[in-house]
């Protein structure tokens, strides 16, 4: 990659996450914002939570507890960033109109999605570190911050971020041919997610060919280290047999496999949809 | 400079798929652009008038990147668009009329800054350029106005001015004035006029179905109906080609009905028709082989009892030129 490509990508990111902020902040309304930003997350945290101590008769003092937890607060970054980055490609062609004037500028648009998905990564970041403190000082989730491994968090946080950044890429290519279809899509997939990487169960109780997926997903190690860096260890007996870095290695592989068949995806349903001329058609959904 | 032209086409088809209920009474394939050939040089301001589907959209969208051409070859300064769509953007820019895009949240300074940075267009730079433009387009009230409190013209205005802030090689410029009101439409045409001027090497090229604008802006234009490229010179030329014919203009009370005979009677060339609902009358356009037809439209018209208002020989237009090759008028 030349230098001017690279300059002019970070430029794109730079200004998709501005325009990203400023519609995601909502800076007229700060209410709201906070509502969306800092309560929502709280409140879907604390559903969870009572699941929990109704099925266990109150007790949140466990393992289990700590990591479902955990394991829950960092799945936030999944749902909103996915849906963040691919949810552009439906806002710019139907509410805002503008995908036809951000599509032929010469910029590429994996950078700029990235970029509106910033926005998402930033609002989501304070969300999931509200959630953890509340869960550490209200619900005794034993966190030891002077414990925590810091710089197995940093590489698998931004690790993870690519992973989902890659996924919203995916679901965005397939945004472009898709309508009112879109929502349920998103919802979808990261269901299948939620269900399958352990987010908040190991991946040990599931059918053995569920675990197949789950092992071929790259989100179920990213969860698997966040919870031995924040926690110190991890239930699953399956992966348990892998160390730090084993587990980073393989994370890296089935990224490197999922950004390959992310960027394949989106390539081909560009194509498809500028051949249809989809790109621009209004839908009205 | 990689060609001489800024755009070329060659046996440029689109068709589309219909949907399955519309499907019925064809083959369920509609052809948008059939065999197109256009070769638009650099510095031109070229027009491409036609009616409402005739097809001038498609070919933009395909000449911009948006949409695949299902066969033929489409060159925007030398570069295939299918191959190198990338190479292109860095050439291009769009404006789409009769729409209300941009982001509600933003300002129109913030826009128009924002998607000259999409183009690297330095801050310093752009800056200068923006006040200019909202100046020229008196728009600079409403340089910190939301976009989401602008009137429908206004936004249109600030999409003009976004497709001229990256100084683009080749603009396209679709319908731009669709939509909006006289006063502002004569702003916009007087700013393309300009910049076209001052800038002798970039190149537009304007979609229309309206004749005037067509013909006060561009220095060659193509009629083009059903897909088909009809004809292509400058205005003045394919005016000067009815020369020869005689163009009437008649008024009559609102006629409605049996206005298809007209083309039967003897010397008629083309005859096309427009109703003027709010003032209850008809005009009929004619262009008749020689004055003398005017005697049997006129013997047509009290056979069926119309009263003639008004009866005047006048100058070919370029919708005579449009009736001549098509057989009735853009509004029809």
């Amino acid at each position: 990659m030349k230098y001017s490509s690279i300059k002019d990508n970070l430029r794109t990111i730079k200004l998709s996450s501005w325009l990203g902020w400023a519609m995601e902040s909502n800076w007229a309304d700060p209410f709201l914002f906070a509502i969306y930003s800092v309560i929502r997350p709280i409140a879907s945290s604390l559903i969870l939570v009572f699941m929990y101590m109704v099925v266990t008769g109150g007790k949140t003092k466990t393992e289990l507890f700590a990591y479902i937890y955990i394991g829950n607060a960092f799945f936030m970054y999944v749902y909103n960033v996915l849906f963040g980055i691919s949810w552009v490609i439906h806002e710019d062609r139907e509410h805002y109109q503008t995908i036809k004037y951000i599509y032929i500028a010469p910029i590429r648009m994996y950078y700029y999605l990235f970029g509106r998905g910033t926005a998402k990564m930033i609002i989501t970041t304070f969300a999931v570190i509200i959630a953890i403190a509340f869960g550490m000082v209200i619900l005794k989730i034993p966190v030891d911050l002077g414990k925590v491994n810091y710089p197995l968090l940093l590489v698998s946080m931004l690790v993870g971020l690519f992973i989902i950044t890659c996924l919203g890429v995916l679901l965005a290519g397939v945004m472009i041919l898709t309508a009112h279809h879109s929502w349920y899509l998103t919802e979808g997939i990261a269901g299948i997610f939620f269900l399958a990487c352990g987010a908040i169960y190991p991946i040990d109780i599931l059918p053995i060919w569920l675990q197949y997926l789950s092992k071929i997903l790259p989100l179920t190690y990213w969860l698997e280290l966040l919870r031995r860096a924040v926690l110190g260890k991890s239930l699953s007996v399956t992966l348990s047999y892998y160390s730090n870095f084993q587990l980073m290695l393989i994370m890296l592989v089935t990224t490197a496999f999922l950004a390959m068949f992310s960027h394949y995806i989106y390539r081909t349903f560009d194509h498809i949809a500028r051949r249809y001329g989809r790109i621009d058609q209004l839908t009205n959904y | 400079m990689l060609s001489d032209f800024a755009v070329e086409t060659l046996d440029l088809c689109r068709s589309f798929k219909l949907k399955k209920a519309k499907k019925e009474n064809n083959d369920g394939l509609v052809t948008a652009l059939d065999n197109v050939s256009l070769t638009i040089r650099k510095g031109e301001l070229f027009g491409l008038l036609g009616p409402n589907g005739a097809g001038k959209t498609t070919l933009i969208k395909i000449l911009s990147t948006l949409l695949l051409p299902t066969s033929g070859k489409a060159l925007v300064d030398g570069i295939d668009v299918v191959r190198h769509p990338e190479k292109v953007r860095k050439r291009i820019n769009m404006v789409t009329g009769g729409e209300t895009s941009g982001y509600g949240i933003l300002t129109v300074r913030e826009t128009l800054w924002m998607f000259s940075q999409f183009y690297g267009i330095p801050t310093r730079i752009v800056r200068e350029r923006i006040d200019h433009m909202l100046k020229l387009l008196d728009m600079e009230k409403f340089a910190r106005t939301k976009i989401g409190k602008l009137s429908s013209g206004m936004r249109q205005k600030m999409n003009i001015i976004r497709g001229f802030i990256c100084d683009p090689e080749i603009l396209f410029l679709d319908e731009p004035t669709l939509g909006l009101d006289v006063q502002i439409s004569r702003d916009v045409r007087k700013y393309i006029k300009r910049w076209v001027k001052e800038n002798t090497k970039k190149t537009v090229l304007l979609t229309t179905h309206y004749m005037a604008e067509a013909d006060e802006l561009c220095d060659r234009l193509a009629i083009i109906d059903q897909g088909k490229v009809l004809i292509c010179d400058s205005p003045s030329n394919l005016k000067k080609s009815l020369k020869r014919d005689a163009v009437f203009h008649i008024e009559v009370g609102l006629l409605t009905d049996g206005l298809d005979r007209f083309k039967a009677v003897s010397g008629v060339k083309s005859f096309a028709y427009e109703h003027r609902h709010h003032l209850g009358r008809t005009l009929l356009k004619f262009i008749l082989e020689d004055d003398s037809v005017i005697s049997n439209v006129t013997g047509t018209l009290s056979q069926n009892g119309s009263k003639i208002i008004t009866l005047s020989k006048v100058e070919p237009t370029l919708e005579d030129v449009f009736v001549s090759l098509v057989g009735k008028g853009l509004e029809q």
